[in-house]
């Protein structure tokens, strides 16, 4: 399966524009793909409390770092969506053989999923931060980790889908090889939010996060289009 | 009978190394029956292949 | 010059060399850890603020070690094999996976074990813990996604990628929950506080380590003959060397 031979027929942005407008129109159609994840969240968010039972002032110490875990928890259940469908159908290896720049591919659509469920994460994440009893001046801190994280997130989510596409049972195997890779991020991320809580200055867990998010979107979308390389060969 | 006390610290030590013996131990074992399995493998494999 | 790497890549060539290895490694390794173990706990003198429970340090400090040794060992074997698609390299990859993993695992239970005298606790998140930790889980990980292809050829390359991007995120890992821990710091760790150990506490545990190195190469040449039997089975030369 050599893509070598075909040219491509648009440029590289021009295809990416293109698939980003395909992944939205998609998303639209199904909306349960979008939602399901982030009624999950709110779900996670609601166990804590009922599990703990806590009262509202202890409740939001822990604030942040349930916001954080059931961030993490959601967004790979949403994972699915990325590669899932377009393997199926076959999709995924037409725009392998298409000529075009895995990488770029990879990039169009990861930035997508972002779109539809990182973004989404955060604009509801002041419903949760209410629940939770974050007080409104960390709001922006939370808001500002969340879209950063969230984005982070996509991409580790796109290294473990790229690698697990196909496989049977592969939502438990996912988990295993994304939540570590994602523990840095909560440390931070949770950490960013915990320091405006505290009234202390988050500014540095806000820089470290965005190096860390710098970092991730820099070098995964190779490993991303290396992963599908390896997955769809043959 | 001092050597084995650890100076107290006896129930830490001991089982530390304790551990790391079995460990060291499953290694060795665990290869072992590994490479028997291989082989058994391999020769069902050219049972077959003879057929 | 290649072909000469190139043939000593070769399956038998490393089926051959692994096991004429083995006994070696083997020998070095038990005079090693004996001579560490004998060093450790009869010529060391106690330390000053932990007593005789800083001698877990010649258990701990090893198996921590070959933890991260093994780990590099597996994401660079895993490189040459994507690189250079070398399969005996993926061979090697898989060997040391479930080697490197019991250290890990060793590792965190010395350090707990180490903790209770020390911090008064069996677990705590202290930087260097969580960070082993999560290195077991990214063991885990590797682990678990070579066995799950179909076609193991791939599952070699699919794990050679995931180990990669696991190494890149150790120093990550690391330096974060350091940093995190800054955060947390509620107990105080009693590190053995001197940047230089005395000689007769230093010696026994280099010699560990090297015990400990050696042993993982005794250990991953059994394992890679294994290795190298499953992914040869078909070829001739494999059912000549199991026809006995």
């Amino acid at each position: 399966m050599s893509t070598a031979d075909l040219e491509p027929q648009v440029s590289a942005l021009r295809a990416m524009t293109l698939i980003v407008g395909r992944e939205l129109r998609l998303s639209f159609r199904r909306p349960e793909q979008v939602l399901q994840p982030l009624v999950f969240f709110l779900i996670v968010t609601t166990l804590f409390p009922l599990g703990l039972s806590l009262q509202l002032s202890l409740l939001r110490d822990m604030a942040p770092g349930v916001l954080w875990v059931a961030a993490l928890l959601s967004s790979l259940l949403s994972l699915d969506a990325l590669f899932k469908g377009d393997a199926d159908d076959g999709t995924l290896d037409q725009l392998a053989l298409s000529g075009q720049s895995l990488t770029a591919i990879v990039l169009a659509k990861t930035a997508s999923h972002w779109l539809v469920s990182g973004a989404a994460l955060v604009l509801v994440s002041p419903l949760v931060g209410i629940a939770l009893g974050i007080p409104w001046g960390v709001f922006p801190t939370m808001l500002g980790s969340l879209a950063l994280g969230t984005l982070c997130l996509s991409w580790l989510g796109a290294i473990g889908a790229g690698l697990t596409v196909g496989l049977k049972r592969g939502n438990v195997l996912v988990s295993l090889v994304v939540l570590p890779l994602a523990m840095p991020l909560l440390i931070f991320g949770a950490g960013a939010t915990d320091r405006a809580a505290a009234g202390i200055s988050p500014a540095g867990a806000l820089y470290l996060l965005g190096s860390l998010c710098v970092f991730t979107c820099t070098l995964a979308p190779f490993a991303v289009a290396a992963a599908l390389r390896i997955t769809l060969e043959g | 009978m001092n050597f084995w006390a650890m100076g107290g610290y006896a129930r830490f030590v001991w089982p530390c190394f304790a551990l790391a013996g079995l460990v060291l131990a499953w290694n060795v074992w665990s290869a072992r029956r590994f490479y028997a399995a291989a082989r058994v493998r391999a020769q069902r494999a050219l049972l077959m292949t003879d057929e | 010059m290649w072909t000469w790497f190139y043939k000593l890549a070769s399956p038998p060539s490393v089926y051959r060399t692994a096991t004429a290895l083995t006994p070696w490694f083997m020998t070095v390794a038990l005079i090693a850890i004996a001579c560490g173990l004998i060093g450790g706990l009869g010529f060391a003198p106690p330390d000053y603020q932990q007593g005789d429970a800083f001698r877990i340090i010649y258990v701990h400090v090893p198996s921590a070690y070959m933890s991260l040794f093994c780990y590099s060992a597996m994401a660079v074997a895993g490189a040459i094999g994507l690189i250079w698609r070398i399969k005996m390299s993926y061979a090697l990859a898989a060997a040391t996976a479930p080697i490197g993993a019991s250290f890990t695992a060793l590792a965190l239970v010395t350090g707990s074990l180490w903790g209770k005298p020390m911090w008064g606790t069996y677990w705590a998140w202290d930087p260097r813990l969580t960070s082993e930790l999560i290195l077991l889980f990214l063991y885990a990980g590797v682990m678990s996604l070579r066995p799950a292809f179909e076609d193991p050829a791939r599952g070699d390359r699919a794990a050679a990628l995931l180990s990669i991007v696991g190494f890149v995120n150790v120093p990550i890992i690391h330096f974060s929950v350091q940093w995190w821990n800054s955060l947390h710091q509620g107990s105080t760790i009693a590190k053995i506080g001197k940047p230089s150990m005395p000689g007769s506490m230093l010696w026994p545990l280099l010699t560990m380590l090297l015990g400990f190195t050696c042993f993982y190469a005794a250990v991953v040449c059994m394992r890679l003959r294994g290795e190298v039997l499953n992914r040869e089975r078909q070829s001739a030369w494999v059912r000549e060397a199991v026809k006995s």
